[in-house]
């Protein structure tokens, strides 16, 4: 993270922003920070990552994952409030992956922070655009016969993906079926 | 009561509003198809002017092909039900 943060224009825009939350009487400052504070204390891959290896040790929660994220989420004791948490799950023949086209809407609480690739105008716009080209500058190679599916998030709805496990790793215990998932596995820019 | 369907063939509006949308620019215009309704929620156009009113969302699968001429993938956007009509 840059030294500088505080004195990017965003920075500034943010700032300007609480001002004027604060002065219509929306929230107070210690609102704001009480938020931000619960949101980044506890928001981290892992967790993504923790229900990912569930549901391939678990048939019945891959099945309950995908049919309401949000309750998946809440039963590992995960947050994922305020927004629809959609899980997508690749299979042989199909891959995720996930966009927010309109701003850098993401499942913050169990991807963590979201990285600053995501949010750029690049990826926004070519993600939708030419999604094997991106994915080949992250060292996702892919069959031409796999379907990509590219699913453009909002704040309402954001996504996870449920990424193919690895074969040869039927012995592994959960613990070390969740370090092998990484964040952009999470959202469709890795294998997993 | 939703509009349409899973399943159901829908084109996004060609309209420019003026004001705020979640319709996407480069989804305007095209036909795709209804997969799910996802939910009942306000119409962002409208409540950004401080009109809650809600209407169902569905999730609308568009063929790349078709929304840039070429490419095998599919983009799935949340669509509000104001943002669709009918495919011809």
């Amino acid at each position: 993270m840059s030294d500088g943060h505080a004195e990017l224009p965003v920075a500034a825009r943010v700032r300007r922003l609480e001002e004027r939350l604060i002065a219509a009487g929306l929230a107070t400052d210690a609102e704001l920070d009480e938020i931000l504070e619960q949101v980044f204390s506890s928001a981290s891959p892992v967790n993504g990552a923790r229900m990912v290896a569930r549901a391939w040790k678990d048939p019945a929660y891959r099945e309950r994952l995908l049919a309401d994220g949000n309750a998946a989420a809440a039963e590992l004791g995960f947050g994922a409030r305020g927004h629809l948490l959609k899980v997508v799950e690749n299979t042989a023949t199909v891959h995720n992956m996930i966009v927010c086209t309109l701003c850098s809407c993401y499942p913050t609480s169990l991807l963590g922070p979201s990285p600053s690739w995501y949010k750029s105008f690049a990826y926004r716009s070519r993600a939708v655009r030419e999604p094997r080209a991106v994915l080949a500058e992250f060292g996702v190679e892919l069959p031409d016969s796999t379907e990509i599916q590219v699913w453009d998030a909002n704040s309402e709805t954001r996504y996870l993906v449920l990424p193919l496990r690895a074969e040869g790793t039927d012995e592994l215990d959960e613990d070390e079926l969740a370090a092998l998932v990484t964040r952009n596995g999470l959202i469709g820019t890795a294998i997993r | 009561m939703t509009r349409f369907a899973a399943g159901a063939r829908v084109r996004a509006l060609a309209t420019d509003p003026d004001g705020h949308t979640r319709l996407p620019g480069y989804a305007r215009g095209h036909i795709g198809e209804v997969i799910e309704v996802r939910a009942t929620w306000p119409l962002p156009d409208e409540s950004v002017r401080g009109i809650v009113r809600a209407e169902p969302v569905y999730a609308v699968r568009f063929p790349a092909a078709g929304l840039w001429g070429s490419g095998s993938h599919s983009v799935i956007i949340d669509m509000w039900e104001s943002y669709l009509e009918e495919a011809p």
